[in-house]
């Protein structure tokens, strides 16, 4: 570890710290429905968009109301994702003459991109038109980032509301989170990304003849427009197969640090839309500070492992820490970094190779992911799988005390904690369960691309990173077969839409529910002692209910690789 | 639930137009308008004909040119279209190696190449960059220590002394950006390509 290391996370940190407050200030005002700087240019849009819906912009939605057009929506995306996939050969912006995609494969990778995850069984630059990239793969990164705000939201309303039926209209929320916030960020951006180098064109790909005669094609297309969209809106999925590891994907050091600050701005500025929503942003800050607590412990241990090497390396007189599938220009505390805030966001991008980390170097995004992407998060995933957590904790601190726990002046019930729970549950089942299976079928075991533990590790990242909706991977698993095409995409949607139905029902009853004034025995939820419980509860239940799996691979692998042991 | 599915239907249609063609195609125009160059891929052009992107490294094998990072990247196997062949810097198919760290074939890799760098530069230490496969199988760069390691054999192949081409190396090399973000490093093509104008003086 060197002190540039460290000086650039701290950068990093500072950086991500300075925008929660402005950036939530501008969203809350966004989703509250008041005007903003861009209302003169967007407010006519946005006006002939619900006209031309058929969407009654005042209309308030209860929670089945919501969470029903919120699927729909999705639904609608999905069959048009598929189609266009299917179809590609025959539509126009297909330069590289891409064919259709296989069924198996076109059902993966539009589940993939409608729960945000972006799990990518394909390599884009010999798979993807440029026309599937643009109308059907950037169109996701935006919707469905877009859909996780607005589910957020619906959740901070049932806190901040009093005796309401309403969380919101999801059509209204869906909007303004893609004119007022995703798309503006997404072009300033944009141009600055092809300032730096990245590509942005629609031509066929190069032919370049290398200064040693040989013949090299060079993939092309509309990288930079959709490298935005993928940081700021947490979905992951590269324009190349090797994603922000690719220079044009990620030319240089600065393109990496905005990339990862794109990654956690939004899920970090969620807190404080949430702490001014209940009206005390302690609240938010008091989130947030759960959040980072567990951040950075992440990447003390990545950075730290990362940077220890590979002892097998070490033996062959080599230093300098783990290079293997790692670049130049970022090295290895960037890589570290950038590792852990892929996978701590439910975002998915890599600029290294998580499948060559060194076995605790892996361990951590595995284990980040494991706990429900809620350090930052996904783009409003994040904030109401922490919320989720939040309440299981006042439950907990209530069962000590003796005393009906609140939070925010809610009662905290039975109903919110059995969703709550039932929401939080969801993730080992799936992960575990077909985890499980994949280990004991011949379809399953087909996979691995490594021998020994590392093999498991590779099979319980990929559903760990379909449940979680990340879509990073120990890439060396062959996942592009019927069998992990089909059960990757069922854990992505369960891993999606089976956490969002009982967090919707907690924000429809919660929204119902009176306010009740704080008094002398009403547990603070801004303080440390909350974050440190929050901090406790996430790694009991992440730990516990993980440790098993955990222990069979990136630890086994560890013990394995300090012996000199290789398989 | 019947009249949720036309904003449904409407909506996605809407969202396509808005944020899959309107918004990437108005960003291309505008690319193309300000930054041409970065915006068709950085491409380098030689006596007209295009020989790379700065951005993308290229396989440089013969002894007279720095070499870059081992690629792990691959290609279509020509004779059976099921198979993949070894392409290092296949800049139409990046990919890393995805080896685990107790993996035999990595660790047998890896010496295999350090015994090849030792004997052509005894006596200095192998840097770990230029033994291990990169993330995309195209890093354009090496550490400024993996270009000198080199220098002694490049020199030797040209028939240069070593210090200009030493110099070259220092001249190449590029620095962190406000001397702290991100990695020292040399790109390999420019650097190779300004050695190929060191010859002709």
């Amino acid at each position: 570890m060197t002190i540039e290391g460290w000086l650039q996370i701290a950068l990093f940190c500072l950086i991500v710290t300075l925008i929660v407050k402005p950036l939530g200030g501008y969203m809350t005002r966004v989703f509250d429905g008041k005007r903003t700087l861009l209302s003169p240019v967007l407010g006519p849009l946005e006006l002939g968009l619900y006209r031309l819906a058929g969407v009654d912009a005042r209309r308030e939605q209860g929670w089945v109301a919501y969470g029903t057009s919120m699927l729909l929506f999705s639904l609608a995306g999905f069959l048009l994702l598929y189609a266009l996939m299917r179809l590609q050969a025959v539509l126009p912006f297909n330069p590289a003459g891409q064919t259709a995609v296989e069924p198996s494969l076109a059902f993966n990778t539009a589940m993939s991109f409608v729960t945000n995850t972006n799990w990518q069984s394909y390599v884009p630059e010999t798979t993807m038109s440029y026309l599937v990239q643009m109308a059907g793969l950037t169109v996701h990164n935006f919707v469905s980032a877009a859909t996780g705000m607005a589910l957020a939201l619906a959740l901070v309303r049932g806190f901040a509301r009093r005796s309401a039926s309403g969380i919101g209209n999801f059509w209204v929320d869906l909007v303004r989170a893609t004119l007022y916030v995703l798309l503006p960020v997404s072009a300033v951006v944009t141009l600055f990304f092809v300032w730096q180098g990245m590509p942005q064109n629609l031509a066929a790909y190069t032919e370049a003849t290398t200064l040693e005669g040989a013949k090299q094609i060079v993939a092309q297309g509309p990288v930079a427009s959709q490298e935005t969209i993928k940081m700021l809106g947490t979905n992951g999925g590269g324009f190349f197969n090797a994603n922000s590891a690719h220079p044009f994907e990620n030319p240089n050091a600065l393109t990496n640090l905005v990339q990862m600050v794109l990654i956690f701005a939004i899920a970090a500025a969620l807190t404080n839309v949430f702490g001014r929503m209940v009206g005390d942003e302690r609240q938010g800050w008091a989130v947030f500070a759960v959040m980072g607590v567990l951040f950075l412990g992440g990447v003390l241990v990545t950075y730290w492992a990362e940077a220890a090497g590979n002892p097998a390396f070490a033996r062959l007189g080599l230093e300098g820490g783990n290079m293997e599938g790692k670049e130049v220009r970022f090295g290895i505390a960037l890589s570290a970094l950038f590792a852990t805030v892929t996978t701590a966001a439910s975002c998915g991008a890599v600029n290294a190779m998580h499948d060559s980390f060194t076995a605790l170097g892996g361990l951590v995004p595995l284990f980040n992911i494991q706990l429900g992407e809620i350090v930052y998060g996904g783009v409003g995933s994040g904030l109401y799988g922490m919320l989720l957590f939040a309440i299981v904790s006042v439950f907990v601190a209530g069962l000590m005390v003796g005393r009906t726990p609140e939070y925010l002046g809610k009662k905290i019930e039975a109903r919110e904690v059995k969703m709550a729970m039932l929401a939080i549950l969801v993730l080992p089942l799936s992960i575990l369960g077909f985890t499980a299976v994949a280990t004991v079928v011949d379809a399953g075991l087909a996979g691995p691309a490594n021998q020994g533990p590392h093999g498991f590790s590779e099979i319980l990242y990929a559903y760990t990173s379909g449940t979680g909706n990340n879509g990073s991977a120990f890439a060396g698993i062959s996942a592009n077969t019927l069998f992990y095409n089909t059960t990757i995409g069922l854990a992505m949607f369960v891993g999606r839409f089976l956490m969002i139905v009982p967090m919707l029902a907690i924000a429809g009853s919660l929204a119902a529910k009176k306010i009740v004034p704080a008094s002398a025995g009403t547990f603070p939820t801004h303080g440390p002692v909350f974050v440190g419980l929050v901090v406790g509860v996430i790694l009991i239940v992440g730990g516990l209910t993980f440790f098993p799996a955990l222990a069979l691979g990136p630890l086994a692998e560890h013990f394995a690789m300090r012996a000199g042991t290789l398989f | 639930m019947v009249k949720e599915i036309r904003p449904a239907v409407v909506m996605i249609l809407l969202m396509t137009v808005l944020t899959g063609l309107a918004y990437p195609l108005a960003m291309t125009g505008l690319a193309q308008l300000v930054f041409p160059h970065q915006a068709n891929g950085s491409l380098i052009e030689k006596d007209g004909k295009v020989i790379g992107s700065a951005l993308i490294g290229q396989n440089f094998s013969g002894p007279g040119y720095f070499h870059g990072r081992p690629s792990a990247t691959s290609d279509t196997d020509p004779n059976d279209s099921t198979k993949t062949v070894p392409s290092p810097y296949n800049a139409a198919n990046s990919s890393g190696s995805n080896a685990g760290p107790t993996a035999k074939a990595l660790i047998e890799r890896v010496k295999e190449e350090v015994e090849k760098l030792k004997a052509e530069n005894p006596g200095a230490r192998v840097p770990i960059d230029l033994v291990t496969t990169s993330g995309s199988g195209l890093d354009p760069d090496i550490s400024p220590e993996a270009a000198l390691f080199q220098v002694p054999r490049v020199a030797r192949e040209r028939k240069l002394d070593e210090a200009p081409v030493r110099q070259l190396v220092q001249q190449y090399t590029e620095g962190r950006l406000f001397a702290l973000i991100g990695e020292p490093r040399v790109n390999v093509l420019r650097l190779n390509m300004a050695l190929d104008g060191l010859k002709a003086r």
